[in-house]
C-alpha cells in the first residue's frame, strides 16, 4: 500500500513515549474536570506538606474547653478533650495522604506486574494468574479488610498492608488487556530477539508505553483507598491515637459528636475524605475520557458553520 | 457449556479461598491478639475455646494438615461453631439475615434501576445537558464514602429535623408482626440507611452503565440499525441497551461485594441490627468464630449472585454457548 | 437529447469533525454523481476521507462528524435537508448500506432472521410468513441456505457473513447500495466470489453501487467508473478503463503502479513515499505536492481545481491553464490565496 510509514521498530516505541507526556499535560489543562481535580489535589498536598502554615494550634494539645462551639479562635470547634478541630484536621492531612499515595502506588505496581506478566507469559501461567485475580476480585473487600485488620496490631503499617492485599487485583484485568494488545508489537519482538530477559522486557519496554493507563489505574485505586482507609478507621480498626481523618471520625463517633451538637468534629473529617476522593475521581474521570475518546463530551457549539437544519439524532 | 464449567470452577475456587483465609488468619495472628480472642471465650464457652485452640494451632495434638481437613469437614457439615454469647454462629447469622437482606436487596434493585435508566438516557443524549452534568455528578457522589453520606443524612434528618429515627430497625415499644403500623415503623428505620446505600450505589451503576452504553452505541451494529431505518426507541432498547447490560451482568454482580461492604458501614452508623452490625460487634468483642462465619456468608452471597448472573448470561448471550 | 437525471447527485459536500480542539475537514467540497445501475468505485489510502464521505452520503455520521456544507440529492430530494422522519422512510427501501466487517455490523446477540425481520417490519406491516418468505428469498439470492435465518453471526463463516449482510441490504431491492470495503476482511478467494456475486445481483436487480475500497485490483475488475480521493478531495475521476489505461493525476499513477499485475511483466514495486497531510492544519496549494514526483513551483501556491480533461476530471495543475479557484468558488467554500 503506497505511503506506508517505514520506521525502525524501536524508534516507534520511543516516539510514542515522547509524545505521551506533552499530550497528557495538554489534555489535563483543557478538561474542566481535570483542572478542578488537580486543583483540589494540589491544595490538599500543600496542606499536607505545610500544615503549620495554616493551622493555628498544636493538634494534640489539650488546651481548650472541650466541645466548645464554632468561634473565631476555633473555626471548627474543639474535641471532647479540648483540642482544636481545625488544627487536627489540617495536621491529619499528611498521614492520610501518605497512606493513600503509598497504597495506591504499591497496588498499581502489583497490578501492573501481575497483569502484564500474565499477558506476556500467556498460556497456563496466564490462566492461573487470571484465576487468582478473579478470586480476589470476588471476595468482598470490606469484610476481608475488617477480618485482616482486626487481627493485626492497629496502626498505619497494618492498614497499609491490608489495603495493598485487597487492592492489587482491582486493575490487574485492565492492565492485562493492555499488555495483551501490545504483546506482538514489533519493538517487543525485537527486544526478545536481542535476547533481553523477560523481566526487562516487561518493565523497560511494555510498561513505559502504558503511562496513561497506569496513571488512570493509580487514580482509580486512590479513590477507593481513601474511602476504605477511612472506613476501617471509622469502625475502630485503626490506631485512634494517630493523626488521620479516619481516626478523627472514629473518636468523634465514639463521643456521639453529632448527637451532642459538636457536629464539625465529625463532619469536617468526613468532608475532607470526600473531597480527597472527589479530587482523585475527577482526575480519573478526565483520564478515562483521554484514554477512550468515545467518552469525551461532545461539542455543542460549532465553529463558523453555515446553518444547516439540525436533525434529532443519535 | 464450557463457559458454565469455567464459571463454576471459579465459584468453587473462590469458596475454597475464603475458607482457607478463615483458616489461615488465626494462625498468623500475633500473640496478643490471639490472647484477646481466647479471653473472650474463657469460661463462657469452653467448647468454642477448645475449637479456637485447635484453630490457633496451640493444641499440639493436631497437625496442620489434619486440622485443616477437619476444619473443612466441619464447614461442609454446617458446623461453624459458637460465638462469644454461646449461641451457634449459624443461628445468629440466620436471625440477623432478613434485616440485611431486605435493606441491601431493596436498595440494590432501586439503585440498579436508577443507575441503568439514567446511564442509558444520558449516553443516548450525548452532548445534551443531561449527559454533561448528571453522570459526573453521580460519579462524584458514588465516590463519596458511604458512611459520609450516611452521616450527612443522619445529621440533617435525624438530629436536626428529627423526622426519622436515629438508630435501630424498629422502635423498642413496637411489637413485631404483620401489621401496617409495624411495617411503617420498619420502613422509617430503614429509610435513611437505605437512601445512603442507594445514593452511593446508583452513582456506581450510572457510571458503568453509561460507559458501557457509550461503547455499545459506537459499535457498527448500532450504526447499521440506524441505516436500516429502525426507530430510535427500537435501536436504543434492542440494539444498544440490551447489548450494553446483558453481557456485563456478571461484572455488575461482582460489584455486589462493594455494596455489602457499604451495608456494614451503614448498619454500624445507624445501629441497624443486621449482619453488618453483627460483624462490627464481633470485631470489637474479639469474637473470631462470628467474624469468620460472617465473612464466609458474605463471600457466599456474592458468589451466588455472580453464579446466577453467569447463568443468565449463558442463557441470553448466544456467544457463550459456543465458548 | 437530454441525459436522464442522475440517481445520486453529490454537490460540494463538506464534512467536518468538530471537536473542542479544532474543526478537521475530512471531506472538502466533493461533487460527483451516480447514475442508475452504475458501479462507482472510490479509492484512496487510509484517511483520505472516502469512508467518511460514504457515511456522510448515507446520513450515518456520528458526532463529532457533521455535514457542514453541500447537498446530497437522491432521486430529486436533498437528503441532508430532509427531516428525520422523511429520511427514515427512505432508509433501506431506497438505499442501503453494507459495512466492512459483518462481524461488527451484525448484532451478535440476535439471529440473522431477527435482524432481517427488524429491517422489514421497520418499514412495512408484514405478516410473519411474508417476512420469513422474503428473508429466505434474499438469502437464497446470495447463495446461503435459508436455514441460517436461525443462526447467529458468530456461527457463520466470514464469507457467509458478508453475503448475509448483502442479502440484508437487498431486502427492499433498493436503487442504491453503498458499500464500505466489504471485501477487505476476506481472503482472495472469498473476495472474488463475493464480488462476482455482487456484480451478478447488480445486473439482475439493477441497483447502483458506490464501492469504497483501497484495493485497486477490485476496482479495476468490477467498477464502471472510479473516483480517486486524496486528503478529502477528489483528485481524479474517470471511467475505469480510461483511468487504468491512462491515469492522469500523479497520485492515481502512483496508486496504480503500487499494485502490480499478477499476469503482467515483472517490475519493481514502487510506493508513494511520505504520508498524507494533517487535515487539522490549513494547506496552501496542492495537497499532494509534498509527495508528488512531478510537482513544480506553482503547486505550492495555487490550489488546483477539478477540471474536465477528455472524459475524465483531474485536479492537477499539469492539466489546467488558469489553475485557480473556480470549482471551489462555485460550491461556496472559502477561497484561499
Amino acid at each position: 500500500m503506497p505511503g506506508s510509514e517505514l520506521e525502525a521498530p524501536d524508534s516507534g516505541a520511543r516516539a510514542a513515549r515522547r509524545r505521551e507526556l506533552p499530550r497528557l499535560l495538554k489534555a489535563i489543562t483543557t478538561s474542566r474536570k481535570a483542572t478542578i481535580g488537580t486543583l483540589i489535589l494540589l491544595v490538599i498536598v500543600f496542606v499536607a506538606a505545610f500544615p503549620g502554615l495554616i493551622a493555628p494550634d498544636n493538634p494534640q494539645a489539650i488546651s481548650y474547653t472541650p466541645n466548645a462551639g464554632v468561634s473565631w479562635s476555633h473555626v471548627l470547634g474543639t474535641t471532647s478533650l479540648g483540642q482544636d478541630v481545625f488544627s487536627q484536621l489540617l495536621w491529619s492531612t499528611r498521614q492520610t495522604l501518605i497512606v493513600t499515595l503509598l497504597v495506591s502506588a504499591i497496588a498499581t505496581f502489583l497490578s501492573t506486574f501481575v497483569g502484564v506478566t500474565a499477558a506476556y507469559l500467556g498460556g497456563v501461567a496466564d490462566r492461573a494468574i487470571t484465576i487468582v485475580t478473579d478470586v480476589f476480585l470476588i471476595l468482598p473487600v470490606l469484610p476481608l479488610l475488617i477480618l485482616l485488620a482486626a487481627y493485626l496490631p492497629p496502626g498505619v503499617t497494618s492498614l497499609t498492608i491490608v489495603l495493598c492485599i485487597t487492592s492489587w487485583a482491582f486493575q490487574a484485568r485492565q492492565l492485562r488487556a493492555q499488555g495483551l494488545s501490545l504483546r506482538n508489537r514489533d519493538f517487543l519482538v525485537s527486544a526478545k530477539v536481542r535476547g533481553e530477559r523477560s523481566l526487562y522486557i516487561i518493565f523497560a519496554e511494555i510498561v513505559p508505553t502504558m503511562t496513561s493507563l497506569l496513571a488512570a489505574s493509580f487514580l482509580s485505586l486512590a479513590v477507593y483507598v481513601v474511602g476504605f482507609a477511612a472506613s476501617l478507621q471509622f469502625l475502630g480498626l485503626g490506631n485512634s491515637g494517630q493523626l488521620m481523618w479516619g481516626t478523627m471520625l472514629y473518636n468523634a463517633q465514639q463521643q456521639s459528636a453529632l448527637e451532642s451538637g459538636n457536629i464539625w468534629w465529625e463532619l469536617a473529617p468526613g468532608f475532607a475524605v470526600a473531597l480527597l476522593g472527589a479530587g482523585f475521581a475527577l482526575l480519573n474521570y478526565a483520564f478515562d475520557e483521554i484514554g477512550n475518546p468515545a467518552l469525551r463530551p461532545v461539542k455543542k457549539k460549532r465553529a463558523a458553520r453555515r446553518s444547516l437544519p439540525r436533525r434529532s439524532r443519535p | 457449556m464450557r463457559y458454565l464449567a469455567r464459571r463454576g470452577g471459579i465459584f468453587l475456587i473462590t469458596l475454597w479461598a475464603a475458607l482457607t483465609v478463615n483458616f489461615a488468619i488465626p494462625r498468623i495472628m500475633p500473640g496478643n491478639e490471639a490472647a484477646a480472642v481466647l479471653s473472650t471465650f474463657r469460661g463462657v464457652n469452653p467448647a468454642a475455646e477448645h475449637a479456637l485452640e485447635i484453630e490457633f494451632g496451640t493444641n499440639v495434638h493436631h497437625s496442620l494438615i489434619s486440622s485443616y481437613f477437619s476444619y473443612l469437614g466441619n464447614c461442609f457439615s454446617g458446623q461453624f461453631g459458637s460465638n462469644a454469647l454461646g449461641e451457634s454462629v449459624v443461628h445468629a447469622i440466620a436471625s440477623a439475615m432478613p434485616w440485611t437482606l431486605g435493606l441491601v436487596g431493596v436498595t440494590t434493585v432501586i439503585a440498579f434501576m436508577i443507575g441503568t435508566l439514567v446511564g442509558i438516557f444520558s449516553a443516548w443524549s450525548r452532548g445534551g445537558k443531561l449527559d454533561g452534568l448528571l453522570p459526573p455528578f453521580l460519579f462524584i457522589i458514588s465516590t463519596l464514602p458511604v458512611f459520609f453520606v450516611g452521616l450527612l443524612l443522619l445529621y440533617v434528618f435525624s438530629v436536626k429535623l428529627g423526622w426519622l429515627p436515629l438508630s435501630g430497625n424498629y422502635d423498642i415499644g413496637s411489637t413485631p408482626g404483620l401489621s401496617l403500623a409495624f411495617a411503617w415503623d420498619v420502613f422509617k428505620h430503614a429509610l435513611l440507611p437505605g437512601i445512603s446505600l442507594v445514593i452511593v450505589t446508583a452513582g456506581l451503576w450510572v457510571y458503568s452503565m453509561r460507559n458501557n452504553m457509550v461503547t455499545t452505541i459506537a459499535e457498527d451494529y448500532v450504526k447499521m440499525a440506524r441505516a436500516k431505518g429502525l426507530s430510535n426507541a427500537r435501536i436504543m432498547y434492542d440494539y444498544a441497551a440490551r447489548n450494553a447490560i446483558l453481557p456485563n451482568l456478571t461484572g455488575f454482580a461482582m460489584q455486589l461485594g462493594y455494596v455489602l461492604g457499604g451495608s456494614i458501614l451503614v448498619e454500624y452508623l445507624f445501629s441497624y441490627p443486621g449482619l453488618g452490625y453483627q460483624f462490627y460487634t464481633a470485631t470489637t468483642d474479639h469474637d473470631l468464630p462470628m467474624m469468620q462465619g460472617l465473612f464466609l456468608f458474605y463471600t457466599l452471597a456474592v458468589l451466588v449472585c455472580v453464579l446466577v448472573a453467569d447463568l443468565v448470561t449463558a442463557v441470553i448471550d448466544p456467544r457463550t454457548r459456543e465458548a | 437529447m437530454s441525459t436522464p437525471p442522475a440517481l445520486l447527485e453529490v454537490q460540494g459536500l463538506t464534512i467536518e469533525y468538530l471537536t473542542d480542539a479544532a474543526a478537521v475537514r475530512a471531506v472538502d467540497a466533493v461533487s460527483f454523481s451516480v447514475n442508475a445501475g452504475e458501479f462507482v468505485g472510490i479509492v484512496g489510502e487510509s484517511g483520505c476521507g472516502k469512508s467518511t464521505m460514504l457515511f456522510g452520503i448515507a446520513q450515518l455520521l456520528s458526532p463529532p462528524g457533521e455535514v457542514t456544507a453541500g447537498s446530497v440529492t437522491f432521486r430529486g430530494r436533498d437528503m441532508v435537508r430532509l427531516s428525520a422522519g422523511e429520511l427514515r422512510h427512505m432508509r433501506w427501501r431506497d438505499f442501503s448500506v453494507v459495512m466492512q466487517s459483518a462481524m461488527n455490523a451484525l448484532n451478535p446477540m440476535k439471529s440473522i432472521g431477527a435482524q432481517f425481520r427488524d429491517a422489514l417490519l421497520a418499514h412495512e406491516r408484514m405478516p410473519a410468513d411474508r417476512v420469513k418468505e422474503r428473508s429466505a428469498e434474499v438469502l437464497t439470492l446470495v447463495g446461503i441456505d435459508p436455514v441460517h435465518l436461525h443462526s447467529y453471526p458468530h456461527q457463520l463463516s466470514g464469507g457467509m457473513r458478508q453475503r448475509a449482510m448483502i442479502a440484508m441490504a437487498l431486502l427492499f431491492t433498493p436503487q442504491l447500495v453503498v458499500m464500505d470495503e466489504p471485501t477487505s476482511a476476506l481472503d482472495v478467494v472469498a473476495q472474488r466470489s463475493l464480488m462476482l456475486k455482487i456484480r451478478e445481483l447488480q445486473e439482475r436487480l439493477g441497483f447502483a453501487v458506490i464501492f469504497v475500497t483501497h484495493d485497486m485490483h477490485v476496482v479495476n475488475r468490477y467498477s464502471d467508473r472510479v473516483l480517486v480521493m486524496y486528503a478529502g478531495q477528489v483528485v481524479e475521476t474517470a471511467p475505469t478503463e480510461q483511468l487504468f489505461g491512462q491515469p492522469r493525476h500523479p497520485y492515481s499513477r502512483g496508486l496504480i503502479e503500487a499494485f502490480p499485475s499478477v499476469t503482467g511483466p515483472r517490475r519493481e514495486l514502487v510506493g508513494i513515499p511520505g504520508s498524507p497531510p494533517d487535515l487539522a492544519e490549513p494547506i496552501k496549494g496542492c495537497r499532494f505536492r509534498e509527495r508528488c514526483p512531478v510537482a513544480f513551483a506553482a503547486c505550492a501556491e495555487i490550489e488546483p481545481a477539478l477540471i474536465d480533461v477528455e472524459g475524465a476530471q483531474v485536479r492537477c495543475l499539469l492539466y489546467s491553464d488558469a489553475g485557480v479557484v473556480g470549482e471551489r468558488e462555485r460550491s461556496g467554500a472559502p477561497s484561499d490565496g
